[in-house]
């Protein structure tokens, strides 16, 4: 039995993958969100990021299923006109960009410095990690919060709305890199230590394709668990802020957007507005979840 | 020991520092705070006498000497929305907040910590099964989701409990507390469990994690194949090792709390310095929010500190080294 | 606990359990119990818990005007002339007055009354008052900036002079509040809040006044609770309202407000969002009064400005043409708005002057036929063919849906090419830009204290700090400062219909709507609801039921 540990690996993944039905049917879901966020601008009927789209006279039409409901607008509209199937298509995809990219951003930023922390030493580890500490006393949320805030009180409006997007990746991203960080850290420690590692430096290689090419892939386990499960946390927190008011703005609505336009609708009977977004958003962040989940008792075994 | 407390000790003031020079900044630069003080018709000349009059044209570092001893001193300057000195606004609001997340953390510990324990332990049950799954779909609602939810569902289908509001209070000294009227009781309710909620399953999930873990560990298999009875081994052990690092995280855990709840505070109207700090945003009112963002800090900084003295007592491995972070 | 039980003995096992189980279900039963525990105790006060979306912004009657604040200051101060329900003219603090110069009035004052901690009201209450509001740091002065000087003639009479004839003087005093000068004197609040010298003076949350109510709590944005003034002199001159205490919590967010209003734990709630009226209208217990506000909401147009501001077009304004400006009058469609936004609770508007007041004439209200492709085509002659872009100013907090009807605007306008970026924001942020004149583009609403004409005509044609049109016409300035001082009733209207004949024709405002009010409130409370949606507690009763 030949192949490297990571191969055998990935073939126990695949095994435990095929006999969870929970995991199949999320990861199911999420690709179903996944094809319909990056495919909305051809499948959506409406563009409803488009004022010009939008007619005021089409506004509160129920789902196609109840009485007044049309096919042109399968879950209805919402108080401008905005077709709802075509805002949840484009707001997902908001969230999943905006989720994505914050992960992104965080596992980038945090593996690097924990590798650089972790292989270093000294006081480039000291210095990054008392930074990774002082930076864990805040959660993660009001960092976001507090960035979003000021963004919004200090931009002119034209500036702010081109920019929120990556404001917001920016703030949810720059929250969370601490914990990736850390865990990169620890194991960078431990395989330091390593026979490989030391033999490694004997030859002569460069520090750099050591830690990428033996350290890395060790560390990614963790990383990947810790990910997924970010992911579902950042599309929350993206949400919590568009509902806050600081997120992203009516004209471009995400998910939380939506679900704050249509809080205002919850008694009057136009209940669609607010329960397909909803809906829509727990369903993702349940999936990841379950993903996440299945991925971490995969990947260390005591836990099944 | 001595050397574990004072690193903690200044890294809590490098925290602070930190936070300070961001709300200054925030203070002096962004808008212009002689603006906002003034009436319209002010003249150039008015608003000259009140920049000198403020220090605005003072160097740097003498400003933000100013402010740092303003801030000890616990002067943030007045509200630009309410007219109205900003410690007297954080000091009328901070008790709502810190007791809705005294009860929230109630719950979701008294709640979490046992249901974790219980599906660790009975891993295959159908109750835990079960456990489980509600514990991740309550991980996965956003906390205004569950708010809007239960205000629809209790307020107003039901009628059983306020929508809003902290119901009747009652002043000791300078704190208010809803705690001691049945009113105040009923409308903590709603607001205490949306928040707690996401923290509940989460804690429960994190106990249930590092408990099958310390279940599975070497002492543990055994002290079971010692022969030492069930409870003992579960309860005596397991739990104090599980306990441990959930210590940690329960401390992170009530600074979120703190976090959340401006989202609670929005959906409930409930009067704490969450909802206050929401509403500057929209106000553009920078006093408040540099002053909470101050002030949040350093409950943060003391909680963590408070957290970290305590695991120093808690774990013995700490004792022999000054140590660092504990990851 | 399986595993707990089974390492005891058997009989204490089913004492155990037994035990267990008691103390579960007893503990639920006490809970719903707890929760049902709701008595209302015999003989209560008649308390009416009022809500609305924001909050009064402080209680110095002369210190903001605005109407939050204005509502909250005249349930606990008077003036010296005041409106019933029917916005008619009363009298208040004044029992009588007259005309005695064509520049001087004289009031004859009350007798008996006194300020809620017993100070006793004369005419040197009236002299101070006056000042007060018209001091630099009030923002109640532009009302009454006709008057030149007030003077106490003796203990119960006081004079009036104005600058130039003024026939409305009596409209325009009915929100100017009578406070105590020794009061004032002794907790220094001589002069409304000057925020800049860093003090919270303590009129901003203490009152003395001499109306029905009384201040015995004030909890910023929390909760304002007014009592009953027992010994008020009303009372004893036919304002027998039977309110013992008012409480009232804002709720901003319109959800919740209406789920509590729904639930019971309000009383009165004076905007009920309009999405929620055929639902609050079905709940057994709760009646919906309507009428029509005397409020215009329009956009106004920055047509002055060598180029706007807030657009990349540079060079040129274009809202200087007039055919620009009527196209974006064509853009709009105002039923749309009527009937999708404000659920019929509006009236599309043709001109900047609401129906219900002296001079309005439904000719010239006729509004602007909607016309999307026409306004297109003007545009193109014009020379705007691809439209150009700007930002549109919008409160959020302020008039009935007003950050919807602008979102709304946006997308008529982008229809025919122009782009437009919405700034929402709440009033105290909206406001000032107005005032500060930094907008091309903004939204405004109207409403009127003195039930005249001329108060739309000269605020919104002449400029001053809520007119940043620019606009400047001879001959509308001429019959604006005419209207004035002319006493005879069919001239003046001649001129305030041909005044509002050349602002309609100017097209420098773009009319919306004139809104409708919705009060809900308990169908035991009978609140009489006013077209200035100011209600005045004095005027309700709780009925026995």
């Amino acid at each position: 039995m030949t192949g490297n540990l990571s191969d055998r690996r990935g073939s126990f993944l695949w095994y435990t993958f095929l006999h969870d039905p929970m995991a199949g049917v999320a990861s199911g879901v999420i690709i179903l969100f996944l094809l319909g966020a990056i495919l909305a601008v051809w499948i959506a009927p409406q563009n409803p990021f488009d004022p010009a789209s939008l007619n005021l006279m089409n506004s509160f039409y129920p789902p196609v299923w109840m009485e007044g409901g049309e096919v042109s607008h399968l879950l209805g509209t919402d108080d401008q006109g905005r077709d709802l199937f075509s805002a949840i298509l484009y707001g997902t995809r908001i969230s999943l960009m905006v989720g994505m990219g914050a992960v992104l951003f965080s596992v980038i930023l945090g593996v690097s410095i924990g590798l650089a922390a972790g292989y270093a030493g000294g006081w480039t580890e000291a210095l990054f990690m008392r930074a990774a500490d002082v930076q864990l006393t805040v959660p993660a949320i009001l960092i976001a919060l507090m960035i979003d805030g000021f963004a919004r009180v200090s931009l002119p409006l034209a500036v702010h709305e081109d920019v929120v997007l990556y404001v917001l990746i920016f703030s949810i991203g720059i929250a969370d890199w601490p914990q990736y960080a850390r865990v990169v850290r620890s194991t960078t420690l431990r395989e330091k230590e390593a026979g490989y590692v030391a033999a490694a430096r004997i030859i002569g290689v460069a520090p750099a394709i050591i830690v990428l090419r033996h350290i890395l892939p060790n560390v990614i386990n963790p990383v990947l668990v810790l990910a997924t499960l970010g992911l579902a946390l950042a599309v929350i927190a993206e949400a919590t802020l568009s509902f806050l008011g600081v997120g992203m703005p009516a004209t471009t609505p995400s998910l939380g957007t939506l679900i704050r336009i249509g809080n205002d609708y919850l008694f009057s009977g136009e209940w669609w507005i607010i329960l397909f977004p909803s809906l829509t958003l727990v369903l993702l962040a349940l999936s990841v979840n379950i993903l996440g989940d299945w991925l971490r008792a995969a990947l260390s075994p005591r836990l099944r | 020991m001595f050397v574990y407390i004072l690193r903690r000790l200044l890294q809590a003031v490098a925290v602070m520092t930190i936070v300070s020079l961001i709300a200054f900044l925030l203070f002096n630069y962004v808008g212009d705070p002689v603006n906002n003080l003034v009436g319209q018709e002010a003249s150039f000349e008015d608003r000259q006498e009140l920049r000198s009059r403020l220090g605005l044209d003072d160097p740097f570092l003498v400003q933000f000497g100013r402010f740092v001893t303003n801030v000890m001193r616990g002067d943030f300057g007045i509200s630009y929305r309410m007219q109205r000195p900003v410690e007297a606004l954080i000091i009328e609001r901070l008790p709502a907040t810190l007791e809705l997340v005294l009860v929230s953390a109630l719950l979701a510990n008294f709640i979490g910590i046992p249901l974790g324990i219980f599906t660790a332990i009975r891993r295959n049950s159908w109750l835990s099964r079960l456990l489980l799954t509600i514990s991740l779909v309550g991980v996965s609602l956003p906390t205004f989701v569950i708010g809007i939810g239960l205000i629809y569902l209790f307020s107003v289908s039901l009628g059983w409990l306020p929508s809003f509001g902290r119901g009747e209070t009652v002043d000791i000294g300078w704190w208010t507390t809803g705690m001691l009227t049945l009113a105040g009781l009923k409308a903590v309710i709603l607001p205490a469990l949306t928040l707690g909620l996401f923290q509940m399953t989460f804690i429960q999930r994190l106990v249930r994690a590092e408990m099958i873990e310390v279940l599975e560990s070497d002492h543990i298999r055994t002290a079971r194949a010692m022969g030492l009875p069930r409870t003992l081994v579960n309860y005596k052990y397991a739990l104090r090792n599980t306990l441990l690092p959930v210590i940690t995280i329960i401390g992170l855990k009530l600074g979120e709390l703190i976090a959340f709840s401006i989202v609670t505070e929005t959906v409930f109207q409930w009067p704490g310095i969450g909802l206050l700090f929401i509403q500057a945003v929209s106000f553009a009112d920078i006093p408040v929010m540099a002053a909470y963002l101050v002030m949040v800090a350093f409950v943060f900084v003391s909680i963590s500190m408070l957290i970290d003295v305590l695991y120093y007592f808690v774990d013995p491995r700490l004792k022999g080294v000054g140590a660092g972070s504990l990851s | 606990m399986g595993r707990v039980l089974s390492s005891l003995p058997r009989n204490r096992q089913k004492g155990l359990a037994a035990y267990i189980r008691c103390a579960a279900y007893c503990s639920f039963t006490a809970f719903f119990l707890w929760l049902g525990l709701d008595v209302k105790p015999v003989g209560a006060e008649n308390t009416v818990r009022w809500s609305s979306q924001g909050d009064a912004l402080t209680m110095d009657p002369h210190a903001q005007n605005e109407g939050q604040t204005l509502t909250m200051a005249h349930q606990i101060h008077q003036p010296l002339i005041e409106h019933n329900a029917a916005l008619q003219k009363e009298p208040a603090l004044a029992r009588e007055w007259r005309l005695i110069e064509p520049t001087l009035w004289e009031f004859d004052l009350q007798q008996g009354v006194y300020f809620h901690d017993g100070r006793p009201f004369s005419a040197d209450d009236v002299v101070f008052s006056f000042d007060r509001a018209r001091a630099p740091t009030s923002d109640m002065k532009d009302v009454i900036s006709s008057v030149s000087s007030v003077t106490a003639i003796d203990d119960r009479t006081v004079h009036i002079r104005t600058k130039g004839p003024n026939p409305i003087l009596p409209d325009q005093i009915t929100n100017i509040l009578i406070m105590s000068r020794s009061w004032a004197d002794e907790y220094g609040v001589t002069l409304p809040q000057d925020t800049a010298s860093g003090q919270e003076t303590f009129a901003v949350r203490h009152t003395n006044g001499t109306g029905a109510f009384i201040l015995e709590l004030r909890e910023p944005d929390v909760r304002t609770i007014l009592v009953k003034n027992r010994k008020w002199w009303g009372l004893y001159s036919g304002h027998n309202h039977n309110i013992d205490r008012i409480i009232y919590q804002p709720i901003a967010n319109s959800a919740t407000r209406v789920a509590a209003l729904l639930s019971g734990e309000l009383d009165f709630v004076s905007d009920t969002p309009l999405q929620d009226l055929r639902r609050v209208e079905a709940t057994p217990g709760l009646v919906v009064k309507k009428v029509p506000e005397v409020r215009v909401i329009f956009l106004g147009l920055n047509t002055s400005m060598p180029e706007l501001f807030s657009s990349s077009l540079k060079g040129r304004n274009p809202f200087s043409d007039l055919r620009v400006r009527l196209a974006m009058n064509m853009a709009v469609n105002r039923e749309a708005i009527t009937q999708r936004i404000m659920r019929g609770m509006a009236v599309p508007a043709g001109n900047i002057i609401p129906p219900g007041i002296n001079g309005y004439t439904k000719k010239l209200d006729e509004p602007i036929r909607f016309d999307s492709d026409g306004a297109r085509r003007l545009l193109a002659e014009s020379g705007y063919p691809d439209g150009f872009d700007l930002q549109l100013d919008c409160p959020n907090d302020r008039y009935v849906n007003d950050e919807a009807i602008c979102q709304a605007v946006v997308g008529m306008l982008a229809r025919v090419g122009i782009r437009v970026r919405l700034d929402a924001k709440p009033r105290t942020l909206h406001f000032p830009k107005l005032q500060n004149n930094q907008t091309d583009f903004y939204m405004l609403g109207w409403g009127s204290a003195t039930m005249d004409a001329h108060y739309h005509l000269s605020f919104l044609g002449l400029p001053n700090a809520w007119n940043r049109t620019g606009y400047v016409n001879g001959r509308l300035t001429s019959l604006i400062s005419a209207m004035a001082a002319e006493t005879n009733l069919m001239r003046r209207n001649t001129m305030i219909a041909e005044a509002s004949g050349i602002i309609r024709n100017a097209h420098v405002y773009i009319p919306l709507h004139h809104q409708m009010l919705a009060w809900t409130m308990r169908s035991y409370l009978d609140l009489p609801i006013q077209a200035d949606n100011q209600p005045q507690f004095r005027l309700a009763r709780i009925l026995s039921e």
